[in-house]
């Protein structure tokens, strides 16, 4: 069941397209991030969520109720900003009261001196702190109540913008890169702690990052936005192994995914090198298209063997795995290989290799940067290909 | 929903415009009055376009009953003379105190607090007793060397040299700069929104101040602008407000032209300064 | 062990030159801020208690005595109510004026360059000058106020001419010299104003402007607020072109303020000693404003 969606979502500033209809839809409790790189429409399309931005066109539902035309205030979406936006003059506490005192309390009874005089509103101020405390107690904060944001620390600075969202019990919970401004650290701990909070509450979550990592580590489905378009919605494994678009497969995996141009014959192969890939599909013979293969699932052999000749450039240690740069002796591009160290004993640079890539990991993508079937052609022929 | 939206602005709207009136009102009536003649002034119409155009005479009076051209041209060199040697004795001070290292740093703070704190006027009666006994009343020195320090320009400067990067200052003595030569050809050039913005706020303090020019001249020959009027002021006894208006409009113009032609770098810069003050 | 010697020394040597530069490059200003700053401020001081009047020669220490006169002075006394009269006048209302202007001009996209031009021009302009076009503005029969009072069927005052209004009308030229300074220092605030936490704001369900204005733009004002009040209060204490223009502290007194009655006493008079007395009266009161702000910074604590 769908508890959130957007359908269709559009929206240009001054003539440029900014998000060229994005659809999305969100089950109860699920947490999404939004991935992409800089200026790919993620934090507009989190501020039109908000409401703090207006789309051209376009649906937003929460349940079954149509968004798009109410304001911030009515939506009851939390959201958690990069800089945390904290009102400075406020302690902790109050800052976490804000959201609340906003709904329950009129505007007179906000009033500082006179609005204690009016009826009921003692009682809704005790209904609020209590609310503030347990909302701190459970993000461990309740000692930094007293304390404003200038006094506090990032991750203390953070957790109190968690509280604040939180804290009224939203139908959304919006987060706009809430860790790029912790250090490296505090923020692998803080990823832990969010998505701790978000199984206890439950809440659908729109996860904003630019972070692959963060995205891949934290979600339950990855939406990878690229140049306004939402590319590919699904797990992160999904999206890491089973790219549907080019852009996706390139943006998601680090080091990044090794990319070769190859020709489809009329039969609908595709070789390169010694490795031959039958892609059964209608489209014209003779088209380009681009191999890609994940560094990990390219092999080093010894010169003269392997699919590829190819002459090491540079090696790049990582602790338990090295990067080798290799680049190929027939078209010059220079390829990835992520092996172990114990692989590269005595490899320097400069050294003649031969490659093999994994056939069964090899993908192809059309020149329009569609995902393309593609099987492996056996491989005995592989071996008398070689032979 | 779009309806009161445009209500709203157009409420804002017009109470802007309105509020633009008034403070323009007094503009409207210089320029037109100006044009006036006496018998026109006192029938006290609201009018604003002159019957007779009486621009000629008044500006005639108001030119040749006090030398206009020197007026502005003591403004000119006055304000001049201050800025440049405000600059001079500010900037290098500044760049002492904000990046090298000496004992005397925390005393200068304490004058340049004390600085921000005294104006003029409470300064005023010793310095007119020494200049009246070094009888240097009624000249350019008078008028000049009281604000040859200024602290504000200091604290200024301090400020932004803070801001600047150590190591802009480090690398020009790896390249084998001497202090002097770091102050002229780094820190000199890369000071030039704080120069700017001091600039404007000194000269238009100067520009406008009277209560200096008032105590140590006497002689028409070194009034500044505003002293200038005040002079012209006591030589027509009587209302002639066409003239006065004449007289008022040649001296408000150059400020205004100034302001008018560079007006984002003259609210910039009192921002500034106003902020950092 | 000769080599750390040697180092040591380098080290002190270099710092000793550094220290030497400093000197050098600051000794002019030290040099001027004594005596154009410091060593007059401790005259003024001293002279408060002598009876010294330029032109004779000798003068001798009289303690208290000006002190003493000043509490009786009746004009004395006089200059310091009009002078906290003006003060009370201009400054609250230049700073709402400017900030509701600021205000304006920051939630109206469009004339935003011309608005602030308009209300700066005052700031931009000679002020003894512009006086004197208020004074003909002023004016009781030929006066454009009165003549346009007439219209409305009231009979103006003769403002800068009576005693009753005359304090009146100069607040209204201070008031008009002053909005724009304090707009544009409004609008500098109010730029600074994270948008982030507008949004924040929207987000946790503040719906009208009013809120809007309680929840984020005046807090996050309040350095902004306190200079400017500090620097209008202190502009308004000073004020002096416009009654010297004007005035000359009369009708019967009536405009006499604290700077034009030491210029009287000191300049016109020449009674050094007793305007010095005046004039440590008036940095007094600069000194207790200074202090008041530094007070209310502190307790505004941590803003980032």
């Amino acid at each position: 069941m769908s508890v959130f969606s957007l359908r269709d979502i559009r929206k240009s500033f001054n003539g440029n397209a900014i998000l060229k209809g994005v659809s999305l839809e969100a089950e109860a409790g699920e947490f999404i991030a939004l991935v992409g790189p800089s200026g790919c429409g993620k934090s507009t399309l989190l501020r039109i969520v908000a409401g703090l931005d207006h789309a051209d066109s376009g649906e937003i539902r929460i349940g079954d109720r149509e968004m798009s035309q109410l304001t911030a205030a009515d939506r009851n979406i939390a959201m958690v900003f990069q800089s945390y936006a904290l009102y400075p003059h406020l302690t902790a506490g109050q800052n976490i009261a804000v959201p609340l005192a906003m709904r329950k309390l009129t505007g007179m009874q906000r009033l500082p001196f006179i609005g204690s005089l009016l009826p009921g509103q003692r009682q809704v101020c005790a209904d609020i702190q209590r609310q503030v405390q347990t909302m701190a107690v459970s993000l461990k904060i309740d000692h930094l109540l007293d304390r404003k944001p200038g006094q506090m620390s990032g991750g203390q600075r953070q957790r109190v913008a968690l509280a604040r969202a939180m804290v009224r019990n939203p139908s959304v919970f919006l987060m706009d890169e809430p860790l790029s401004n912790l250090d490296a650290n505090l923020r692998v701990h803080a990823r832990g702690e969010i998505v701790d909070l978000h199984r206890r509450a439950g809440v659908p979550t729109l996860y904003v990052t630019h972070d692959q990592s963060e995205a891949l580590s934290m979600a339950d489905r990855v939406a990878v936005m690229i140049g306004g378009n939402l590319l590919q919605l699904a797990a992160p494994q999904t999206i890491y192994d089973d790219p549907s678009h080019i852009e996706v497969a390139r943006f998601i995996g680090q080091p990044r995914i090794n990319l070769l141009p190859g020709k489809k014959d009329a039969h609908g192969i595709v070789q390169f090198g010694a490795l031959r890939l039958a892609s059964p599909s209608d489209a014209v013979s003779d088209a380009s298209v681009t191999l890609g293969v994940r560094p990990e699932f390219v092999r080093l052999r010894a010169e003269g063997q392997g699919a590829l000749a190819a002459r090491v450039e540079r090696l790049e240690f990582l602790g338990s795995e090295v990067i080798v740069f290799a680049k190929l002796a027939a078209i010059g591009e220079t390829m990835l290989a992520k092996v172990i160290p114990g692989e590269v004993r005595g490899l320097v640079a400069g050294q003649a290799i031969g490659l093999d890539m994994d056939p069964a990991h090899v993908m192809l993508f059309a020149e329009d940067g569609r995902r393309l079937p593609a099987t492996p052609v056996s491989a005995v022929l592989r071996e008398t290909a070689r032979g | 929903m779009t309806q009161t939206l445009t209500l709203g602005r157009f409420f804002r709207l017009s109470l802007l415009s309105l509020g633009a009136l008034m403070f323009l009102a007094p503009y409207i009536f210089m320029v037109s009055t100006a044009g006036k003649d006496q018998s026109e002034i006192f029938s006290a119409s609201l009018s604003l376009i002159p019957q007779h155009f009486a621009y000629m005479a008044n500006f005639t009076k108001a030119l040749t009953r006090v030398s206009m051209q020197n007026l502005l041209l003591n403004g000119v060199i006055v304000c001049g003379l201050i800025l440049v040697l405000q600059v001079v004795v500010a900037v290098p001070c500044a760049y002492a105190l904000a990046k090298l290292k000496f004992g005397a740093a925390r005393f200068m703070m304490a004058l340049v607090m004390l600085g921000l704190l005294v104006p003029i006027h409470a300064t005023a009666l010793p310095l007119y007793v020494a200049f009246d006994k070094l009888s240097l009343l009624n000249s350019y020195t008078a008028l000049v060397a009281p604000f040859s320090i200024s602290v504000f320009g200091i604290f200024l400067f301090l400020q932004f040299f803070r801001a600047m990067p150590d190591d802009l200052i480090h690398a020009a003595r790896l390249d084998g700069m001497s202090e002097a030569g770091i102050v002229a050809r780094v820190i000199v050039p890369n000071a030039w929104p704080a120069v700017t913005a001091f600039a404007i706020f000194s000269v238009v303090a100067h520009w406008n101040d009277l209560f200096w020019p008032l105590i140590v001249v006497t002689n028409q020959s070194y009034a500044t602008p505003p002293l200038g009027l005040l002079f012209f002021r006591a030589a027509e006894a009587g209302d002639d407000y066409g003239a006065l208006m004449a007289a008022t409009l040649i001296i408000t113009l150059p400020l205004v032209i100034a302001f008018l032609l560079a007006q984002k770098r003259f609210v910039e810069g009192i921002t500034m300064t106003g902020l950092k003050g | 062990m000769a080599d750390i010697a040697l180092s040591f020394s380098a080290v002190e040597t270099a710092g000793r030159r550094e220290a030497r530069t400093a000197w050098l490059l600051a000794s002019p200003a030290i040099l001027l801020m004594l005596l154009f700053i410091v060593l007059p401020t401790i005259a003024v001081i001293v002279l408060g208690f002598t009876d010294f009047e330029l032109g004779y020669g000798s003068f001798r220490f009289v303690g208290l005595e000006n002190y003493a006169e000043l509490i009786s002075d009746r004009t004395f006394r006089r200059s310091l109510w009009n002078t906290t009269v003006y003060t009370a006048i201009v400054t609250p209302v230049s700073i709402v004026l400017g900030l509701g202007i600021a205000l304006l001009i920051e939630s109206e996209p469009r004339g935003r360059d011309f608005f602030r031009t308009v209300y700066f021009l005052p700031v931009a302009s000679l002020l003894v000058a512009m006086a004197t076009v208020w004074q003909y503005l002023f004016h009781p029969s030929i006066g454009p106020l009165n003549t346009f009072l007439a219209l409305l069927g009231i009979s103006g005052p003769n403002w800068l001419g009576a005693s009753s209004t005359v304090i009146y009308g100069l607040s209204i030229i201070g008031i008009w010299q002053s909005v724009g300074f304090n707009m544009v220092l409004f609008l500098a605030g109010l730029t600074a104003i994270p948008r982030e936490l507008y949004s924040a704001a929207e987000v946790d369900g503040v719906k009208s402007s009013i809120d809007r204005f309680r929840l984020v733009t005046w807090p996050m004002l309040g350095p902004t607020t306190l200079f400017v009040t500090t620097i209008s209060v202190i502009n308004s204490v000073k004020v002096f072109e416009t009654v010297k223009t004007l005035t000359e502290g009369g009708p019967n007194k009536a405009s006499e303020v604290l700077l034009w009655t030491i210029y009287q006493e000191g300049f016109v008079f020449l009674r050094v000693g007793y305007a010095s007395a005046m004039t440590v009266v008036f940095l007094a009161i600069l000194v207790v404003l200074m202090v008041l702000q530094y007070r209310f910074l502190d307790r505004q604590v941590h803003y980032t």
